[in-house]
């Protein structure tokens, strides 16, 4: 296979860094019991941070120069119907391996004192949602994805469920339905794909078959239905602000930093490549829906009186962003829609972290209950104020890079959709600065009278994405340079892939006609 | 013409399985432990399964078929009744039922379905459907001291013998018509004769899908499955939903397969709203139940829905698909049975699903490996249940039925609610009551091998699907 490199490394790194959780879970149900509680929590934290290890080669050791498949490794799984344990990653999603192992690093932290029920199932569920998250990212067999895809459900309709808020229940069920209902829609397109392509599952080489004009828009939208519910794109976003709000902090952290960007990375990996000219066919309807998520979730965002909700519809907002950056389909709108995943995976993670330390404390979600946070927390207060201010996408900060890029990609594809998509920016610093005023500044607020500041656990928490979040804002090359490659290549994929058999299909229909 | 005495090798396993139900039943006169019996029946049974793996063979004429399609269901049985009998021991304690025909009529019903699944004639399968049946009236009726019990007998009998009739209507049809009631010989003459278009052909087929339809429970033939699931023994729930469906199903396959071959499209035609109504009655109206036998009931009704998509597809890739599916479900059906089993302890019935509130703080394991089954029931990767409908789909979408699998998809995440919804009591609701399990050591047993039959088979189907495989090859 030409488009597979060989795994640089002597050993399966993708495996390892799957299957790590896994066993740290198994070390947990096996080794404590359920009065162990710190047992549980310290195996959890060991396993995560040696996840987190285990994953970083592929930072070091990935070659920038190719869009080729990296450290693959494939097995015989399923003979009869050509399944295979095949596993890569390329510039698209390397970056979502390293930002999924480090999610799981902080979830386990900020749970450390706020879980207190099922202590031992909180933490096995959490370390086995991080190793499907990481399934999902380097699976290249389209069986084995699904098979991620839909077993991350699983722990995350119990971590939402279980250890969420009062309105939990509905929360957690409504979000397993919608993703459930997605996602059997696209196994449908992915067993008409199967089967057109003589029975297989591999998604490379899916990715060189040429597909029917109808059929490319038929799987499209069966594909688009479970991509768009988990991203989430307008009109399909109304499970998100209940799942993000009822889940545990550390359950909101996974949703916003890596749950949702599968939706966006099942587009970049999916949907432009296999089937290029339903893609382009489909740019406006796309553009459309991503710029009425832009404008309509940060007006909603206005009229919140819920801290985590508010952060919830900003990102139906950003993500709309990112969804209009893919659909530009030029190199800054890609580049810009992957770095936003990032970003918004590191900001919103941040800023869910952060709403959980003073949740921790105040037992309140509304912003009514806040105020004059800046004098009795003024360390928690300074973090808070450079993540609002990567939200809203201040220069030298990461959300600046990502949001600029996007909209000169979008610029380039639609003016008008360029256009409107600014307006989003605006409201967005209107609603997180007005947010911070509400909270930080104003009057004390009897209930934050003497409150403690954040101590060295929950400093933790936030450093790493304190420090991503210059990173990326002042030297954004170090994570574009990865994608370079890649992103090229699907460009060329989108661009050429499918053009002459596609071409004469659509003569024969305007014959037709 | 000389008689010559049939070849009996072939059915070797109804003769073992005869003796031991009759062994069965005159010991149970001496012994007076009845868990003896259980254990006899399931030595019995384990040693009439290696007599299962015979070269295919015909034999009584073409009467009986033992075949890779056969065995591949007989093993079905076999797991049924070797787990239903793990199930019950200690159950039918509790219940104050411990007799010892309760094990030789779980053995006959098994011979029944065995013959149902050889028979290469409409009068042996018609034996075999009645023995499966008649023992099956008995066992549902076997609480003689609850009134809901004699309900649920006498409901499936009557029914069951009107389904019965309908069989015996559409098999004096096809004599009629053919002359014949050998399967293959059937087939041969509708297509001499060219009979594809003969009314009382169709009529025929009609009446064998309401008898067969019956059996499997698909609606709108599924009218006695509610009330006989709910008010039958638990474990004879367990035994009714995967045993006389598998059967059902065998015979559907076989004789559609076969005898109506040439007029697959029609009766495909008549089959394909028929599956698309047991989907939604079985998915929608499990939603609002309280009871979980009851529930499971639905579930089971809209199982047979995806089951016939298997038939539909008409080749022999369906009818793996389906096979595999019947395998799996066996599994975690029997495997979620034998959970609501140990709530029923004495003097508690612990059949309402609001019992299984708050059940994984005072009882983990038995919560978990509801879940676990629960999840397979719904079609959660990385259980069974994935495995069995995403090859039923495959099938499916491969002949052409791309539509009818959009529906199955879209019923079968509607199903995921009322699954959900009892890991939602057990993990998310604080408990009301104490729930004091029965647990014994059999139980424990049958839990350990279906929840790990579910899990191993939804990582690795490689070995399930080349079985299914190999056991359709000379069909």
């Amino acid at each position: 296979m030409e488009q597979v490199m060989m795994n640089q490394l002597s050993y399966p790194i993708l495996s390892t860094v799957i299957f790590a959780p896994v066993f740290g879970a198994l070390l947990i149900l096996v080794l404590t019991r359920r009065s162990w509680e710190a047992a549980a929590k310290w195996i959890a934290l060991g396993t995560s941070i040696a996840t987190f290890f285990l994953s970083l080669p592929l930072f070091i050791a990935f070659d920038k120069t190719t869009y080729k498949m990296q450290f693959a490794e494939r097995r015989a799984w399923i003979p009869d119907w050509n399944v295979n344990y095949f596993l890569g990653v390329d510039g698209i999603s390397v970056l979502f391996i390293l930002l999924s192992t480090l999610t799981a690093i902080l979830c386990v932290l900020i749970s450390w004192n706020s879980i207190k029920t099922k202590v031992k199932e909180f933490y096995i569920a959490i370390l086995l949602t991080t190793s499907f998250m990481i399934g999902v990212f380097c699976s290249l067999d389209f069986f084995l994805f699904y098979i991620f895809w839909e077993a991350m459900l699983i722990p995350m309709f119990l971590i939402i469920g279980v250890w969420g808020g009062p309105n939990r229940i509905y929360a957690a069920i409504k979000f397993f339905l919608y993703t459930l209902v997605g996602s059997v829609l696209m196994l449908v397109g992915i067993i008409v794909l199967y089967l057109y392509a003589g029975r297989t599952f591999n998604i490379l080489e899916l990715m060189t078959k040429t597909y029917p004009y109808t059929m490319q828009i038929w799987i499209f939208w069966a594909f688009f239905a479970a991509f768009a519910v988990k991203v989430p794109m307008w009109p399909v976003h109304t499970w998100l602000p209940d799942a993000h709000t009822e889940a545990p902090t550390a359950g909101s952290v996974i949703l916003a930093a890596v749950l949702i960007k599968m939706g966006a990375y099942g587009f970049l990996r999916f949907s432009l490549p296999f089937f290029p000219e339903a893609a382009k066919a489909m740019t406006p309807v796309m553009m459309t829906l991503s710029v009425i998520g832009i404008i309509y979730g940060a007006v909603i965002c206005l009229a919140q009186t819920d801290l985590k909700r508010l952060i919830a519809y900003s990102s139906v907002s950003h993500m709309g962003f990112v969804t209009l950056g893919i659909f530009a389909l030029n190199s800054q709108g890609l580049e810009g829609g992957i770095l936003q995943m990032l970003n918004h995976g590191v900001v919103t993670g941040a800023l869910f972290l952060s709403v959980g330390i003073v949740y921790d404390r105040t037992h309140t979600r509304k912003i009514a209950d806040y105020g004059g946070l800046a004098s009795t927390m003024p360390i928690y207060a300074a973090f808070f104020m450079v993540f609002t201010l990567a939200s809203i996408g201040l220069p030298a900060t990461n959300g600046f890079i990502g949001e600029f890029l996007i909209l000169l990609g979008g610029f380039t594809a639609n003016k008008l959709a360029g256009v409107l998509a600014s307006t989003g920016i605006i409201i967005g610093a209107w609603y997180m600065l007005w947010l911070y005023q509400r909270v930080f500044f104003m009057d004390i607020n009897q209930k934050v009278i003497g409150l403690p500041d954040m101590d060295v656990r929950e400093s933790l928490t936030l450093i790493p994405m304190l420090f991503l979040v210059f990173w990326i804002g002042v030297y954004p090359n170090s994570f574009l340079g990865f994608m370079h490659a890649s992103v090229q290549h699907l460009i060329e994929r989108v661009n050429t892939g499918g053009m002459q058999e596609a071409s004469v299909a659509k003569t024969i229909m305007e014959v037709v006609r | 013409m000389n008689f010559q005495f049939p070849d009996l090798t072939p059915m070797m396993p109804e003769l073992v399985m005869t003796a031991l139900a009759l062994a069965v039943l005159l010991l149970d006169l001496v012994i007076k432990k009845k868990e003896v019996l259980a254990l006899i029946s399931m030595a019995g049974v384990a040693f009439a399964s290696l007599t299962l793996f015979a070269p295919p063979a015909v034999t009584f004429g073409t009467m009986y078929i033992a075949d890779g399609y056969s065995t591949f269901f007989k093993i079905i049985f076999f797991i049924n009744v070797i787990l239903t009998v793990l199930i019950s021991i200690k159950y039918i304690a509790v219940e104050r039922v411990n007799y010892g025909e309760y094990y030789s009529l779980i053995l006959f019903s098994t011979i029944g379905m065995m013959i149902m699944a050889s028979a290469g004639d409409l009068i042996v399968l018609y034996l075999g459907l009645e023995l499966m049946a008649l023992s099956t009236y008995v066992l549902a009726g076997f609480i003689r001291h609850d009134m809901k019990s004699n309900e649920a007998a006498l409901k499936y009998f009557l029914l069951g013998a009107f389904s019965s009739a309908f069989l015996l209507y559409g098999i004096s049809l096809i004599y009629g018509l053919t002359g014949t009631t050998d399967l293959k010989a059937i087939a041969a003459f509708i297509s001499e004769r060219g009979l594809t278009d003969n009314f009382s052909l169709l009529l025929s087929v009609i009446f064998f899908i309401v008898a067969f339809g019956f059996k499997i429970a698909a609606a709108p033939f599924h009218m006695w499955a509610p009330d006989v699931y709910e008010g039958a023994p638990t474990s004879i729930t367990a035994f009714m939903s995967v045993g006389p469906k598998a059967a059902g199903f065998a015979v559907l396959g076989r004789v559609f397969m076969v005898a109506f071959v040439s007029v697959k499209v029609d009766w495909a035609m008549i089959l394909i709203p028929l599956a698309i109504l047991t989907m939604a009655i079985g998915n929608i109206v499990a939603l609002s139940q309280t009871n979980i036998k009851r529930m499971l009931a639905y579930s089971s009704i809209a199982h047979a829905g995806y089951a016939l998509l298997g038939i539909i597809t008409a080749n022999n890739d369906g009818l793996a698909s389906m096979m595999n599916y019947l395998m799996i479900y066996a599994f975690m059906n029997i495997g979620a049975f034998a959970v609501i089993i140990m709530l029923r302890s004495e003097g508690f019935k612990g059949e309402n699903i609001s019992d299984y509130e708050g059940l994984s703080k005072t009882h983990p394991l038995a919560a978990l490996l509801m879940l676990i089954f629960m999840f397979s029931l719904t079609g959660i990767p990385p259980t069974a249940g994935f495995i069995g409908k995403l090859y039923i789909f495959m099938s499916a979408i491969n002949a052409g039925y791309t539509w009818l699998v959009v529906v199955a998809v879209i019923f079968s995440a509607i199903s995921a609610y009322f699954y959900l919804r009892i890991i939602m009591y057990m993990y998310m609701r604080e408990p009301k009551t104490t729930v004091t399990l029965t647990t014994s050591f059999s139980n424990g047993v049958a839990l350990a091998v279906t929840a790990v039959a579910v899990l191993v088979i939804g990582i690795m189907p490689a070995q399930l699907l080349e079985l299914a495989k190999a056991a359709i090859k000379g069909f």
